[in-house]
């Protein structure tokens, strides 16, 4: 338990050190004027090397999303639906017409996700576990962009003292993208920069 | 120990001061990672099994499952031919999350229609 406590609170820190960086708020006036109540989170695209790192990612994203107030689609049985539908590959998946998707499934918007990192890499003297997604949030109905954005963490070893205390935590840990990917994940509700309450949350009538 | 100390106040400030999640989660994400990751350790019946489980101690401490859990749960009863259960958690997603009844439609739409294939 200490332990897993230690370990959030320094992956806190460097992710409070990411945030700090960036000011600019996002212009949230799409996302307002065809605000979604559901939303179809599709398998990730990915430009990793790690064939695990699409549905590693898929399986992490519907509690942030879903907590944050909208209905997202069951992950795995939009999956399955559109394997069987002739679109076996994510790929196939993100070119499907969005006004087809909305007709099909009723979905107010889908979450298009590209892993750009997923995994670990290991160095002479270190190592380093990062995951990163950039997302887009596109309207079904118009196809209007509503939000795009980037959610990233990263989890190194031989860095210093976080490094060395970090890499003595994380060393029984199975899959390290997985948990980082969670990390990353609280991204998705910070304001300013990261998605807006949706309807099913009480904070969507004061933001 | 005091760097600890001196680190969880930012922990506090990023995770909402705890608050405490809408939906009870039980073992939805975690499973679906297995399932795709392991698929042995994780087949339908057992997932049923856990997930049943889930929804039991969800209604004993009155909390909401998340969206999509009813519309997963009946998916996997329609893999094992249990139409009638898969039915009623699609329906269930359905009355829970009004957001669902264009999609859940189609599924228990495309049940009757297997459900006929059968009885041909």
């Amino acid at each position: 338990m200490k332990r897993c406590l230690l370990r959030t609170a320094l992956y806190s820190l460097a992710l409070a050190l990411t945030l700090t960086g960036c000011a600019t708020k996002y212009d949230y006036a799409n996302y307002r004027a065809h605000f979604p109540r559901s939303i179809l989170v599709l398998p990730p695209l990915n430009e990793t090397t790690d064939v695990k790192a699409t549905y590693g990612y898929l399986s992490t994203v519907t509690s942030p999303i879903a907590e944050m107030g909208y209905y997202v689609y069951p992950v795995v049985v939009a999956d399955h639906f559109f394997k069987e539908n002739g679109m076996p590959t994510p790929g196939e998946m993100h070119q499907a017409p969005p006004k087809k998707i909305y007709e099909i499934m009723g979905a107010d918007a889908v979450l298009y996700i590209t892993l750009k990192q997923y995994g670990s890499k290991y160095q002479v003297i270190s190592s380093k576990t990062a995951v990163e997604a950039q997302c887009k949030l596109v309207d079904t109905r118009t196809e209007v962009l509503l939000w795009e954005g980037k959610v990233m963490a990263e989890e190194g070893s031989g860095g210093g003292l976080i490094g060395a205390v970090l890499s003595q935590v994380l060393n029984q840990a199975t899959d390290h993208a997985h948990d980082v990917a969670g990390i990353a994940n609280l991204q998705y509700t910070v304001e300013g920069k990261g998605l807006l309450y949706g309807p099913l949350s009480p904070k969507y009538q004061n933001q | 120990m005091i760097r600890l100390a001196l680190l969880l106040p930012v922990l506090a400030l990023l995770s909402g001061c705890g608050t405490p999640p809408k939906y009870a989660w039980g073992h939805y994400e975690q499973m679906i990672y297995t399932a795709y990751r392991a698929p042995d350790k994780a087949p339908t019946e057992r997932q049923i099994e856990v997930f049943e489980k889930d929804y039991q101690k969800a209604r004993s401490e009155n909390k909401p499952v998340p969206p999509g859990f009813h519309a997963y749960l009946g998916y996997l009863y329609f893999d094992l031919g249990k139409a009638d259960e898969a039915r009623r958690e699609f329906e269930t997603e359905k009355a829970n999350f009004p957001e669902s009844a264009v999609f859940m439609d189609r599924l228990l739409a495309n049940l009757s229609k297997k459900g006929q294939e059968v009885k041909q």
